[in-house]
């Protein structure tokens, strides 16, 4: 009888490695929050400014709503320059980096583009703009197109990597030319996701957008950052209401784009 | 027998009418935004000329500042982007479970959970920093704040996906079997969606890695207080090799990360 009971599994054995991993996050953690300095103290005062910050926010002011109005304009300008460009040009840089339909001479550049553009968080991109081109949107719209290359042009990149190659060796098989087999073997194949991914680059450049203005690159993140630094915590509160209005519209209207191409 | 034709279309008119709009909207999009967005053709002609005197001025980097501005704020950096993570998963379990349907049925607070992913994710993570700055002061404190805020919604998203997709087979058998609700999460739903919960872990800390090296130019701690003092001093060889340590530590956490997902997943 109980020589029975031990030859059977455990339902849920015990995991020493699992343990030793959460003791090191625990140990991490302790170090970490010594290493920065954050304590109980600091977070409870903090709290209480909170409060205050939050009290002075609120109720939002929407006087100046003729500037909000102009900025959240130039904001979206911005992200539909950048996207428009930037999923273009990705496309290209993308197929070019795609190791199981070009020459490696061919996927070196593209994949050095595509790593240089991504290395970067687009804040610091934005910077050095503003240095090249000077303040306003020209540097913000170059900033979001480095950064849509970066991020579509790797995973457009992926998703051909990922494509069933028999089209594309029937289509050689008639002797279709290169430009042939793309059109009529590769994009069918990569239509769809690509599609999924322009829009939500296109999110991500409007969210980014109301971003790049802290350093000087257009759009309402420069409004945004003066109003803190000028204390005007009630228009801080109505600008970043219009932030989330912003970006609920158009998450909603990407819904509804993905859906027409999807079916 | 007839001898009717019938013509096959892939698409019905509407769809064909509400493709064309979408394209239509594009177009329009586009040509007013670049008919009225406020760009000074002088500055683009001399942008080359500029970014080439950009260069020039970068190179070589000073390579001596590293041991006396860079390398504490560096760990800095990797220490913010750490505890930011686990702040967000801690903080997104909750609104996750709130926002699956089949955990949480109440629609009201779906709805209430979605709004909350929604808002964290709107406001970029700057922006969590310049409030939380005004909130616990300049520091680490404020990033570490504003790096778990603004990874909620993403965390909280994949996370109420990730459970809504639980087979319910296992869980209406604890139920049935009596089980208490800590027990029907642990040994029900984890073992379910701990592959997904590590994944989002890890793809979350790589992206806060980069997020966690900027925040710093709104004073929020780490490496961008560094190079936002080395920006103001106009000290651009120091810019170059503070912009060359971020490249490195990025790409380090994403090797690390690759490795580590393939051990595990």
């Amino acid at each position: 009888m109980s020589a029975h009971s031990q030859t059977l599994r455990k339902p849920f054995p015990a995991n020493n490695l699992a343990r030793l991993g959460w003791v090191a996050l625990a140990v991490y953690t302790i170090y970490a929050l010594s290493a920065l300095d954050i304590t109980w103290d600091r977070f409870v005062m903090g709290l209480g400014n909170g409060a205050e910050f939050l009290g002075e926010m609120i109720p939002p002011n929407f006087e100046r709503w003729k500037l909000l109005v102009e900025n959240l304009i130039e904001t979206v300008e911005i992200a539909i320059i950048a996207s428009a460009f930037g999923i273009t040009l990705s496309l290209p840089i993308g197929l070019m980096s795609a190791r199981n339909l070009m020459p490696a001479w061919a996927t070196w550049p593209a994949r050095t583009v595509i790593c240089v553009c991504r290395s970067f968080h687009p804040v610091i991109f934005a910077i050095l703009f503003v240095k090249a081109v000077g303040f306003g949107p020209m540097a913000g719209i170059l900033t979001l197109i480095f950064a849509s290359i970066g991020f579509i042009g790797k995973l457009f990149a992926e998703a051909i990597e990922e494509i069933s190659l028999k089209p594309v060796e029937a289509c050689k098989a008639a002797g279709a030319p290169f430009l042939s087999v793309l059109i009529y073997a590769v994009l069918p194949q990569v239509l769809n996701r690509f599609i999924g991914f322009a829009t939500y680059q296109f999110d991500a450049n409007m969210r980014n957008s109301t971003m790049v203005g802290i350093v000087g690159a257009g759009g309402i993140g420069g409004t945004l950052f003066a109003a803190f630094q000028r204390f005007d915590y009630d228009f801080l509160c109505t600008i970043l209401l219009s932030i989330i209005g912003l970006i609920m519209i158009s998450e909603y209207l990407a819904v509804k784009v993905k859906a027409v191409f999807n079916d | 027998m007839t001898d009717q034709h019938y013509e096959w279309e892939r698409f019905t008119p509407a769809q064909r009418l509400a493709r064309f709009t979408i394209f239509l909207g594009i177009a329009i999009g586009f040509m007013l935004s670049l008919r009225t967005v406020e760009i000074i053709p002088e500055f683009l002609y001399d942008a080359p000329s500029q970014i080439g005197d950009l260069f020039a001025r970068m190179w070589p980097p000073d390579t001596g500042s590293y041991a006396v501005n860079i390398h504490d704020a560096l760990i800095e950096t990797l220490n913010i982007a750490g505890l930011g993570t686990m702040l967000a998963l801690l903080l997104a379990l909750p609104v996750g479970l709130m926002s699956a349907k089949n955990i949480t049925r109440i629609p009201a607070l779906n709805w209430f959970a979605k709004l909350i992913l929604v808002s964290s994710r709107s406001v970029n993570s700057l922006v969590w920093a310049i409030l939380f700055v005004a909130v616990f002061g300049p520091g680490a404190l404020a990033g570490t704040v504003a790096i778990g805020f603004r990874s909620i919604g993403f965390c909280g998203k994949l996370m109420g996906e990730a459970l809504e997709e639980c087979d319910p087979g296992p869980i209406e058998a604890l139920k049935a079997a009596g089980a208490p609700w800590t027990s029907i999460f642990l040994k029900g739903y984890w073992p379910q969606i701990a592959p997904a919960f590590w994944g989002i872990t890890l793809f979350r800390w790589d992206i806060n890695v980069r997020e966690s090296s900027v925040i710093g130019l709104v004073g929020a701690g780490g490496i961008g207080v560094a190079l936002d003092t080395a920006l103001n001093l106009f000290r651009w060889d120091e810019v170059s090799l503070i912009l060359l340590c971020i490249f490195a530590v990025v790409i380090a956490a994403e090797i690390l990360v690759t490795k580590i997902r393939e051990r595990i997943i």
